[in-house]
């Protein structure tokens, strides 16, 4: 099998250790599976994890490859962001996954949004991907230049990936079957 | 009046020139001040400094399927660029989580409608991963025999409709008829000429037919040969050398924080290829070699597509060589159908046929990030699972949508005609941007 390198589990305790001493309580948990290094932080700490991560001489996650979010609809917390980080020298990936509890669950508000610090000026890689995540989970991305719908229409509503959005909800509409949405062109 | 027309044009350019070698940061916040002056001052500018907001696309040609731009323009000088996409999105990641696993194979290939050996690879190897199947050698081989035949495929129809735009129309003819011959040979190996679904997880669908082996070797004399014909045509072509070179110009350094990879990064300088430093499948068994550019124009990166062609050619004949012999599917028989001869004979087989025709197989919870190099760049499949037969959710890291990012650095300060040589040279596939 491929190797997709990560650091072992002793170097990702004492990279979790060294955003600790940062930052305390910033890191929830380490994981390691499937030979990939995964930690897992809480949202307000998102931040200080990547910069720590990039700047730190001996650690160099300089690439940002993928962000991308997902949802595990009956877990608490609900969301989660994950960053994708590489070390181009030792080629060596780390997962960084933000946790984010949905507010509507708690304040009962439907229209509230999870909010997470936009990582833009760290990595400005990030800028298309996090509309994606935006687009498609409503996850809003504070201090993100540009925060718009990518992918759906500007006036569409709702968070098409999000677990409970159902697929195939929406009528497709034909000229047989438009009399059925009266006035949808509006 | 001419003569003042003509030193007016003469500034542009230079000040065209300077915008691309600058910090990249700068002239971006310059435009946008640049653009709200200009408003105000309003009708007492001349007609050629006029600001003009024009829509590119979404149906242009010279667009590449259907991408929209919203550019500024001051003259033929571009000082503002926002890619506007969306229009291809068919929501492609929602619906493969309600499909089982192996029936999602079918729908990524259509992501990146010219890359589709690279998208199930991404998607079966990250599958693999999640349950711990080891794949037989011969699959391996098998894999990236297709995958590099894609690649070269995938480069011919860049490099047609490249040429196309730039002007050079024979171009398309000559690429489009090699890659037929890339088509006639899928169409052999899996019945299907684009979308072939031949990789299943644990390896690939079929054993290549009697008489493959000698229709790729015929293919793998043939290519660089052509090849050869491509670069008489077009290496010192001048319009294509006056097109090409010295536009486009993005540092190393801005590349890489915009997360761009393949041979846009490659033509920069950057000796960065997945299949060097992670060998997956079995990359590692070949001798080949990495192009890199100097200058990061548009010409490097039209050297550079060529020269990999030249490099998969070599990797294919390579794998005809060696290609081991044995299975070339695992026999797992939780993930892999059986043989149809044992279904008549062994009760076992017939269940686990059952099983994996109705439901299909399940992964343990768990998620996996897993990339490769595709013609673009890095493609990574994201895949969380949840325990059952259907993936909780499916994401594709489109190298094309990242590399787009990049267009804004690429254009702006340049000329409009630039502006599509860049987009050219970028190689974006909207099917995949969009997804």
């Amino acid at each position: 099998m491929g190797n997709q390198l990560m650091p072992d589990a002793p170097g990702l305790e004492l990279i979790a250790q060294g955003i600790e001493e940062g930052r305390e309580g910033t890191v929830i948990e380490t994981s390691v599976e499937h030979g990939k290094a995964t930690l897992i932080v809480r949202p307000d700490g998102v931040l200080h994890t990547l910069s720590w991560l990039r700047d730190t001489p001996d650690q160099g996650y300089r690439f940002l490859s993928s962000l991308h979010a997902a949802d595990y609809l009956p877990a608490t917390p609900r969301f989660a962001v994950h960053y994708e980080l590489l070390c181009r020298e030792r080629v060596e990936r780390i997962n960084v996954k933000a946790l984010l509890e949905d507010p509507a669950d708690t304040n009962g508000d439907a229209e509230k949004l999870p909010e997470l610090g936009s990582c833009v000026d760290l990595f400005p890689t990030a800028e298309f991907q996090e509309r994606e995540a935006y687009d498609f989970f409503g996850i809003v991305f504070r201090g993100h230049p540009d925060l718009r719908r990518i992918a759906m229409p500007e006036d569409y509503v709702g968070w098409p990936q999000r677990r409970d959005f159902p697929i195939g909800g929406e009528p497709v509409l034909y000229t047989h079957n438009e009399i059925e949405a009266p006035r949808w062109f509006e | 009046m001419s003569d003042e027309l003509l030193r007016d044009e003469a500034d542009v350019t230079e000040r065209g020139v300077d915008r691309n070698t600058e910090d990249p940061s700068a002239p971006l916040m310059d435009a946008t001040a640049e653009i709200a002056e200009r408003e105000l001052e309003g009708p007492g500018l001349e007609p050629e400094q006029e600001v003009l907001t024009i829509n590119m696309g979404p149906h242009h040609p010279a667009t590449h399927g259907v991408l929209r731009l919203i550019v500024t323009l001051q003259g033929e000088r571009v000082i503002e660029l926002k890619p506007v996409m969306g229009y291809l999105h068919t929501g492609i990641e929602k619906s493969c989580e309600d499909k089982s696993y192996w029936k999602v194979i079918p729908f990524v290939e259509r992501m990146d409608y010219l890359s589709y050996y690279f998208q199930m690879e991404a998607f079966c190897g990250c599958i693999e991963r999640m349950v711990e199947l080891e794949i037989p050698p011969r699959a391996k081989y098998l894999r990236v025999l297709h995958m590099e035949l894609d690649r070269i495929m995938s480069h011919l129809v860049w490099l047609g409709t490249t040429a196309l735009d730039i002007g050079a129309i024979s171009m398309l003819w000559y690429c489009f008829r090699e890659r037929d011959t890339i088509l006639d040979l899928f169409e052999m190996s899996s019945g299907q000429r684009m979308h072939t679904r031949y990789f299943q997880v644990g390896g690939v669908f079929e054993d290549i037919p009697a008489g493959f082996e000698k229709k790729v070797r015929a293919f793998c004399a043939l290519m660089p040969t052509r090849i050869d014909q491509y670069e008489a045509l077009l290496d010192r072509n001048e319009i294509f050398l006056q097109r090409t070179r010295e536009v486009g110009i993005v540092s190393r350094e801005r590349l890489l924080e915009l997360g761009v990879t393949g041979p846009l990064l490659r033509a920069a300088g950057e000796p960065w290829d997945l299949r060097k430093v992670d060998p997956y499948l079995a990359y590692g068994d070949f001798d080949f070699k990495i192009p890199v550019g100097t200058v990061g124009d548009g010409y490097d990166r039209y050297r550079v597509r060529l020269q990999e062609m030249r490099e998969s050619v070599r990797i294919i004949e390579q794998a005809l060589d060696g290609l081991p012999e044995g299975p070339w599917i695992s026999d797992d028989r939780k993930f892999v159908l059986p043989p149809r001869e044992e279904l008549a004979t062994s009760m076992e087989a017939l269940i686990h046929h059952f099983k994996l025709v109705t439901e299909g197989f399940r992964v343990p919870p768990g998620e996996l990030y897993y990339s490769i190099e595709s013609p673009r760049g890095e493609l990574g499949c994201f895949v969380v699972a949840d325990g059952s037969s259907k993936p909780a959710r499916v994401h594709f890291r489109d190298p094309s949508f990242v590399n787009l990012q990049s267009l804004r650095d690429m254009s702006v300060g340049g000329l409009i005609a630039d502006l599509i040589q860049n987009l050219g040279m970028l190689d974006p596939i909207i099917g995949g941007v969009d997804r």
